[in-house]
C-alpha cells in the first residue's frame, strides 16, 4: 500500500454556510476510515474549527475567498511502528497567521472567543502551521486506532 | 439552527435545534442577550436536547449568555445536553462554570 494516498480534495469559498456541508462529508469519510464515533466527532470538530479560524482571521469574514482542503491516508512512525493516520492539509491565501497567538489562551480565563485553537490541538494528534509562497498551511494529523485497537476490527 | 422561546412565570425557555456554528451562533446570541440584558428575565433556560453540533463560536455564545446573566443577577441554566454537546463543553474545560440540569423539570423547579 502507498504510504500516502489522496482520499478527497475540497475547494471551498470562505463562506460560513459551507461549514455544515464539510462536516457532513468529513463525518462520513472518518467513519469509513474506521474512526470510532467519538473520534469522528473529534475529527469533524478539529477541521471545522480550522476552517472557522481561516474564515474569521485569515480572511476577516470575507465570504468569497479560496480555501483548499486535502485529505490523505498516510502512515506515520509511532509506537515503534508505522501507524495509519488521516492527514488534513488546509491552505488559504489570507492574512499571515500571527505566531504570537498560536499558543492559545489560558482556559481559566472565562470569556467568549479563543477556544478554536484549543479545540484543534485537543482533537488532533499533530498540528503544524506554516506560511510559504503567500499561503497559510495548516497540517493536521489524526492517528487511526490511537487507543491501540487493531486495524480492521 | 432553529430557536424558539417559551415564556413562563419569571423565566424563559429557549428550545434550540440543529447546528450551532459560525454561521448560526449570532441567531442564538441575539435573543439570548436581549432576554438577559434588556428584559432582565430572572431565569433563562436553554433546552439543548435537539442540538446536533456545537463549535467554539456556539460555546462562546453560551459564555456570553452566562456573563450577561451574572451582570444582571439572573440564573442561566442548560439542560438536555447530548453526547456531542457534552463532549465539546468538556473539551472547552468550561463545563463546570455552567448550571446544568438533567431535564426541564429540574431546570424550572423553584
Amino acid at each position: 500500500m502507498d504510504r500516502r494516498s489522496l482520499l478527497l480534495k475540497m475547494e471551498l469559498r470562505s463562506n460560513p454556510e459551507t461549514l455544515c456541508m464539510v462536516r457532513g462529508a468529513l463525518g462520513q469519510l472518518a467513519e469509513r476510515l474506521g474512526f470510532s464515533e467519538s473520534e469522528c466527532r473529534a475529527v469533524v470538530l478539529g477541521v471545522d474549527e480550522a476552517l472557522t479560524n481561516i474564515i474569521r482571521h485569515a480572511y476577516a469574514g470575507q465570504p468569497d475567498q479560496p480555501i483548499e482542503v486535502w485529505f490523505h491516508r498516510i502512515q506515520v512512525p509511532a509506537r515503534g511502528a508505522g501507524v495509519e493516520a488521516l492527514e488534513i492539509i488546509l491552505l488559504d491565501q489570507g492574512k499571515k497567521l500571527d505566531e504570537a497567538k498560536l499558543s492559545g489562551r489560558a482556559l481559566e480565563d472565562v470569556r467568549p472567543g479563543g477556544l478554536g485553537l484549543h479545540f484543534i490541538r485537543e482533537t488532533m494528534d499533530e498540528v503544524e502551521f506554516s506560511h510559504t509562497n503567500g499561503r497559510n498551511q495548516l497540517r493536521l494529523v489524526k492517528l487511526l486506532h490511537a487507543q491501540g485497537t487493531p486495524a480492521g476490527s | 439552527m432553529q430557536i424558539s422561546a417559551r415564556h413562563l412565570d419569571k423565566m424563559t425557555v429557549f428550545d434550540i435545534s440543529g447546528d450551532i456554528d459560525l454561521s448560526t451562533s449570532p441567531e442564538l446570541r441575539k435573543p439570548l442577550l436581549r432576554e438577559l440584558r434588556e428584559l432582565r428575565t430572572p431565569r433563562v433556560i436553554l433546552n439543548l436536547k435537539a442540538v446536533r453540533y456545537i463549535d467554539s463560536s456556539g460555546v462562546a455564545s453560551l459564555v456570553e449568555g452566562l456573563k450577561a446573566s451574572r451582570d444582571v443577577g439572573s440564573r442561566f441554566i442548560l439542560f438536555g445536553l447530548n453526547t456531542t454537546v457534552r463532549e465539546v463543553l468538556q473539551l472547552s474545560k468550561l463545563v463546570r462554570i455552567f448550571e446544568i440540569c438533567e431535564n426541564e423539570e429540574q431546570a424550572v423547579a423553584p
